[in-house]
């Protein structure tokens, strides 16, 4: 502005001209606009708020890291997500339109999450999202989906202490993971004093304090806490103070490559977990994790999970039937690729049960949706937005599969803020 | 802190922890010779180190596959030839590296900083796109997994030993080449007077081709091992890449008894404090107190005087 008042008035000719020039511009884009105009009416009703939808097409957004250190635990809630669209899309899409998605990559750095899901949202302009999986990915993209009105399905497990209109979450939070299993440890296992070990993060230090909690409330004892920074790979010393403490249980909440080294260095110890003596639980080893860190080497672990790619109900053999097709032989299916197929699925059915694409709507429709075709075997929305799903145990065998130990009866209901607990 | 223990634990608490810590110090002798021979003896800061390493851990899932499906009752024995390949396949890419890349920037610390790192990303994503983004499992022979009881409390896992002993063999190995070897008083006269060794007739070059290519086998000697310990994935390089670096300039850029006497020294403060702290805060107090004596004395614990 304060350029332009000391320009000659020579240069204000020249911008009217091109003002003009402008406006024809402008016009002649206008035109098949108008023509247009007829289609886009009928997206309207579903989509009232400029979202990217057409007659025929509906955009989402996929946004994981399939690069950086994350890739290893991201890539199966990708080709969960993206088995989900397609088989959504055979089956006729979402209120007659089909998915197409727009494929982001996190690169496993938080400032890039935020970064990629505002593009997503501004100017994709995509009617959900599915991604994130660390919940430092997660913390830094809610903003952002708070500020332009996005929707989120969030797939990981993670340590609860949040809720948000703009996200649904279809892993478990803290205590559908944690409450259940512990109480079986002490009911079948008649386990006494625990060793709580994890990683130096928020997941494990929070599911270690709820944990804690809930065995001082059972009457039984914690013998030893501890946690290692992320990457950590010599445990010979906690290994050592496993040994000499003798607990019933070592509570384990180890991630990513560390979980290799630990059990590696176990097994190698002398501590043999099929003897059970002490018995292992751990709340981050999935069937993925396997992969890296070798059946033989875990045989004989309990995992707490909602889902185990052996469950036999019909859902999950027609879900892992359609997941190797689509995917290959030797993959394998963990709690959170599950939970990331959960997304897409759940998101058709807010649409559907709103008739519209609008965030405002789809949020209202959300709570009370429920899957019947889980593969974990059904699941319901809650109003604070997490399911309700049941908590599971299984054994870990040698081919790196998980054996159903023990399931509760009834769905747990998620409690992201636990009272009690914090 | 002591009291509740017994006297019998006590001294089970010590022998396991001294072998914990003795294991610790072979696996960072195993990881940081190869450095200390590129960045000690050329001034070359390679941060693609880790990435080297992980070449020879896949090197060995690669050989195991093989045994497995062909030759199934040699299986027992597939390690030794693993390591064998292992090096010459690292010891074939350090060389190629150094052809292509590194003797171009010699004498620019900084430019081979960036450089060396731009090729750990590149090798990181390489083995993504061949091997998957997923962590691969190298399973061992049965006779390596498992542990001999002392006494009820002390059991000495094998691969400790193994690891143990091949660290001892890399770095008298290592100590020949340097000081007993006319490869290694050539390498060792380029360190102190790169003109006067040139002017006695010393190809410089190919001497830093080959120690170039050497530490990098080393690394993949040391990554084949830590199969046996560690995870193997296109990013597990990165775990072991910060504890290299400090264990060598802790122990004084030039001088490879400092790497081992660095070595000793962080690998017995971090297991017997991490036996009475947490894991984090035994991490936390050896850096501090590393950054503190190199506050000191910058040089390293041992250094030794070159011309520049």
């Amino acid at each position: 502005m304060k350029l332009s008042k000391t320009q000659p008035s020579t240069h204000r000719t020249s911008r009217r001209s091109s003002w003009t020039r402008r406006h024809l511009l402008g016009g002649l884009m206008a035109l098949p606009a108008l023509f247009a105009l007829s289609n886009t009416a009928l997206a309207d009703a579903a989509n009232t708020t400029g979202l990217a939808v057409t007659d025929d097409t509906v955009k989402v957004g996929i946004l994981h890291s399939i690069t950086g250190t994350m890739a290893i635990s991201e890539t199966g809630s990708v080709q969960a997500e993206k088995l989900a669209i397609e088989q959504i899309n055979a089956a006729g899409g979402v209120l007659g339109r089909q998915i197409e998605y727009i494929q982001e990559d996190g690169a496993s750095d938080w400032p890039t999450f935020a970064e990629k899901s505002r593009k997503l949202l501004v100017r994709d302009k995509v009617a959900a999202v599915f991604g994130c999986w660390t919940s430092a990915s997660r913390k830094a993209v809610l903003p952002v989906f708070e500020q332009h009105n996005g929707m989120l399905y969030y797939p990981t497990f993670y340590e609860g202490l949040e809720q948000s209109p703009n996200v649904i979450y279809t892993g478990q939070e803290a205590t559908q993971q944690i409450l259940a299993s512990i109480d079986w440890l002490a009911e079948e296992k008649g386990a006494k004093t625990f060793y709580l070990l994890g990683s130096d993060y928020i997941w494990p230090r929070t599911s270690n304090k709820i944990a804690r909690k809930h065995i001082d409330k059972l009457g039984l004892k914690v013998v030893g806490e501890e946690y290692y920074p992320l990457g950590h790979t010599q445990f010979n010393s906690v290994i050592n103070k496993i040994k000499l403490k003798k607990p019933d249980v070592i509570f384990a909440s180890v991630v990513g490559g560390s979980n290799v080294a630990f059990y590696k260095q176990m097994k190698a110890a002398g501590i043999d977990l099929t003897q059970e003596k002490p018995l292992l639980l751990t709340i981050s080893v999935t069937e993925d994790e396997i992969l890296g860190i070798g059946g033989e080497n875990v045989e004989g672990a309990y995992a707490s999970m909602k889902y185990f790619q052996s469950l036999g109900n019909d859902n999950n053999q027609a879900f892992v039937k359609a997941f190797k097709e689509r995917w290959g032989d030797d993959i394998v299916i963990g709690d959170v690729t599950q939970a990331a197929y959960l997304g897409p699925w759940l998101w058709k059915a807010a649409v559907e049960k709103a008739g519209s694409f609008d965030i405002e709507k789809v949020q209202a429709a959300s709570p009370g949706i429920e899957l019947t075709t889980a593969p974990e075997g059904y699941v319901r929305i809650h109003e604070n937005h997490h399911l309700w799903s049941k908590a599971r145990i299984g054994q870990a065998q040698a081919d790196g599969q998980y054996k159903l130990i023990y399931e509760t009866e009834e769905l747990m209901e998620p409690d992201p803020f636990p009272k009690g607990y914090q | 802190m002591f009291a509740d223990y017994t006297m019998t634990e006590l001294t089970s608490i010590f022998a396991m922890q001294g072998f914990a810590g003795l294991s610790l110090f072979s696996i960072f002798v195993l990881m940081a010779l190869g450095l200390a021979i590129i960045f000690g003896q050329m001034g070359v800061i390679n941060m693609a180190h880790g990435e080297f390493m992980i070449l020879g851990a896949y090197t060995t899932y690669l050989t195991a596959q093989v045994f497995e499906s062909l030759m199934p009752g040699l299986y027992g024995g597939y390690f030794f030839v693993a390591m064998f390949l292992a090096f010459v396949v690292t010891f074939a890419l350090g060389a190629l590296v150094e052809w292509l890349m590194i003797r171009h920037l010699y004498h620019r610390p900084l430019d081979t900083l960036l450089a060396t790192w731009g090729l750990s990303l590149i090798l990181q994503q390489t083995y993504r796109s061949v091997f998957g983004a997923r962590e691969v499992g190298v399973s061992l022979p049965d006779w390596m997994m498992g542990s001999i009881a002392v006494t009820d409390l002390v059991e000495i896992p094998i691969n400790g030993i193994f690891v143990m002993v091949l660290a001892l063999l890399i770095a008298f190995a290592v100590y020949l080449l340097m000081y007993r070897s006319g490869w290694g008083r050539k390498v060792r006269a380029v360190v102190q007077n790169r003109p006067m060794a040139e002017a006695v007739g010393i190809d410089s070059g190919r001497v830093d081709r080959v120690t170039f290519a050497l530490g990098c086998g080393i690394a993949g000697v040391a990554g084949s091992a830590f199969t046996m310990i560690g995870s193997t994935g296109p990013t597990s390089g990165q775990l072991y890449i910060v504890d290299t670096f400090l264990v060598v300039v802790f122990g004084g850029a030039q001088s490879l008894l400092g790497t081992i006497a660095s070595a000793f020294t962080i690998s017995q403060a971090q297991s017997t404090m991490e036996f009475f702290l947490s894991g984090s805060m035994a991490k936390v107090l050896t850096l501090l107190v590393v950054v503190g004596i190199l506050m000191l004395r910058p040089q390293g614990l041992f250094a030794m005087k070159v011309r520049r």
